[in-house]
């Protein structure tokens, strides 16, 4: 009897995500892009398994996981560098393997970083909703989050080539995590910008994908700006907002599309995957 | 018309307007660009005071900037853009807030249901949930603040009023609006192509039912 290749999830520490490109161009109606926490770990996945840009992993936050394979498939590791095994034996991150049916895949903790993809030839082949099959923690568009005895199934492979290179430099999170910025469309709404970039922050605890907040000093607004309420604009991601609290948050993936506090600064788009590697107690310094 | 365009981040532009009359004119003239391959349009986002305009990469913002100091300097008159569409939303006006808006307005509440219903609205921006569209243009006499406590849930199709504003909850919520009535349409479906029923630029008819 043969099934459908499938990908089950035996134990994971936190829920596993479906992830891909996202749903661009939605936001005037409410609905944000989402996609992959860090794109180019997702995308070096697709590459390697030489799969659609389109191709949905799995997104695995803070390692620790497990699956068991049905059917033969091809994966590759990217992301947070876990230790990993199959049946057994280590496996390196960045490489194309070939399972078989039956096989068990298990993922220890990352060293650093925080987002591990489990990229599949082929694809997660769960129903696409409004064109992508990204979970979207903060609007619950999408598939459900992943948890023990979930599996889910595996897209027709593509009759494409491998590509000439079949391995990739892993990559290690420095620390501090340092994202360089550009100023925020509200900069001037702060006493001196510059707190930002002179403070070292650390990661909270409740950072998921919707945004990295950071506790440290209070970033105390401008005299003239003490207390103004800001009506609602739309955000980007990496949009350094500053709630009443004054502590700043960098807006990730899952970000609202719009929001009623003053943007101070935004990451620039080469260092956004890195700030969706940081992780709750990472010391995180932003650079001008 | 003041018109300032403010850089955010390497792919965005932020276009700063004097009031919601010229966020709907902008709205409606710089959507026009998002067919535009070169520019590269990802997101027209528009707001109470802003329009963000997202592009697919850091070298397509200097021409879109440009392009749009064309265009804004098009709409300068502040005449908001022909309407869209137009969606008729039939209301059942049994909404537990009825009451209160009445007294806080001075008015009955058959006169709020005429209110209500007597005026074409148009949607002018969304943000708070998928589908949930702020309703502006209605009659002034239903100016209502947000309730003191919000309400922990409130059931998915209630139509609301808050400061200027109208709209409807697209799904279950937790909420502060004014709720005056209910409606059976579904205001969000992501099956439905396109899922939001409400969508920027549109006009909205309330119709007392039931």
């Amino acid at each position: 009897m043969t099934s459908r290749p499938a990908l089950e999830v035996v134990r994971c520490g936190l829920p596993v995500l479906v992830e891909d490109g996202g749903r661009p161009g939605l936001a005037a109606i409410g609905v944000g892009r989402s996609g992959a926490a860090d794109r180019s770990a997702w995308a070096l996945g697709q590459r390697l398994l030489a799969n659609t840009d389109d191709a949905a992993a799995l997104e695995i936050t803070y390692g620790t996981a497990e699956f068991v394979v049905h059917g033969a498939l091809t994966i590759a590791l990217t992301g947070a560098t876990v230790p990993a095994t199959v049946s057994g034996r280590q496996v390196p991150m960045a490489t194309v393997m070939v399972l078989g049916d039956g096989d068990r895949l298990a993922l220890g903790a990352p060293e650093t970083g925080l987002r591990t993809y489990l990229s599949v030839r082929g694809g997660i082949a769960v129903d696409a909703v409004l064109g992508s099959r990204s979970t979207d923690v903060l609007s619950g568009i999408g598939p459900a989050p992943l948890t023990a005895g979930d599996t889910v199934p595996v897209g027709t492979p593509p009759t494409g080539a491998f590509p000439v290179v079949d391995a990739a430099a892993p990559r290690r999170v420095p620390s501090p995590v340092r994202l360089r910025t550009t100023p925020g469309p509200r900069a001037d709404w702060f006493a001196k910008a510059a707190t930002l970039s002179t403070a070292t922050w650390t990661v909270s605890p409740d950072s998921n994908r919707v945004a990295v907040r950071l506790d440290g000093p209070p970033l105390e607004r401008a005299q003239e700006y003490a207390g103004r309420e800001l009506p609602s604009e739309g955000l980007v991601s990496g949009a350094v907002q500053v709630p009443a609290d004054g502590r700043p948050l960098v807006f990730l993936a899952d970000h609202p599309v719009t929001g009623g506090y003053p943007v101070i600064a935004v990451v620039r788009h080469t260092d956004l995957d890195l700030a969706a590697q940081a992780r709750p107690g990472d010391p995180l310094a932003f650079t001008p | 018309m003041t018109v300032r365009l403010v850089p955010y981040g390497e792919q965005a532009v932020l276009v700063e307007l004097a009031d919601l009359e010229m966020v709907l004119a902008a709205d409606h003239a710089v959507r026009q660009l998002v067919s535009s391959v070169e520019l590269g349009v990802v997101d027209v986002v528009p707001a109470a005071r802003t329009l963000l305009v997202t592009t697919q990469s850091p070298e397509q913002v200097a021409p879109l900037t440009s392009r749009l100091e064309e265009v804004l300097s098009g709409v300068a008159g502040g005449e908001p853009g022909p309407a869209e569409g137009e969606v008729d939303v039939p209301v059942v006006y049994d909404g537990p807030d009825l009451a209160e808006v009445a007294a806080a307005t001075g008015l009955t509440e058959a006169e709020v249901v005429a209110a209500h219903t007597g005026t074409p609205w148009r949607v002018a921006f969304g943000g708070f949930a998928p589908g949930f569209a702020y309703l502006v243009g209605g009659d002034d006499r239903l100016e209502v603040p947000r309730r003191a406590t919000p309400r922990t849930s409130v059931p998915a199709g209630s139509v609301g009023l808050a400061g200027e504003f109208s709209g409807i909850y697209p799904r279950s919520s937790p909420g502060g609006w004014q709720l005056v009535g209910h409606t059976d349409l579904v205001l969000f479906d992501v099956d439905r192509d396109p899922p939001a029923l409400l969508r920027p630029g549109w006009t909205v008819r309330f119709r007392a039912v039931g």
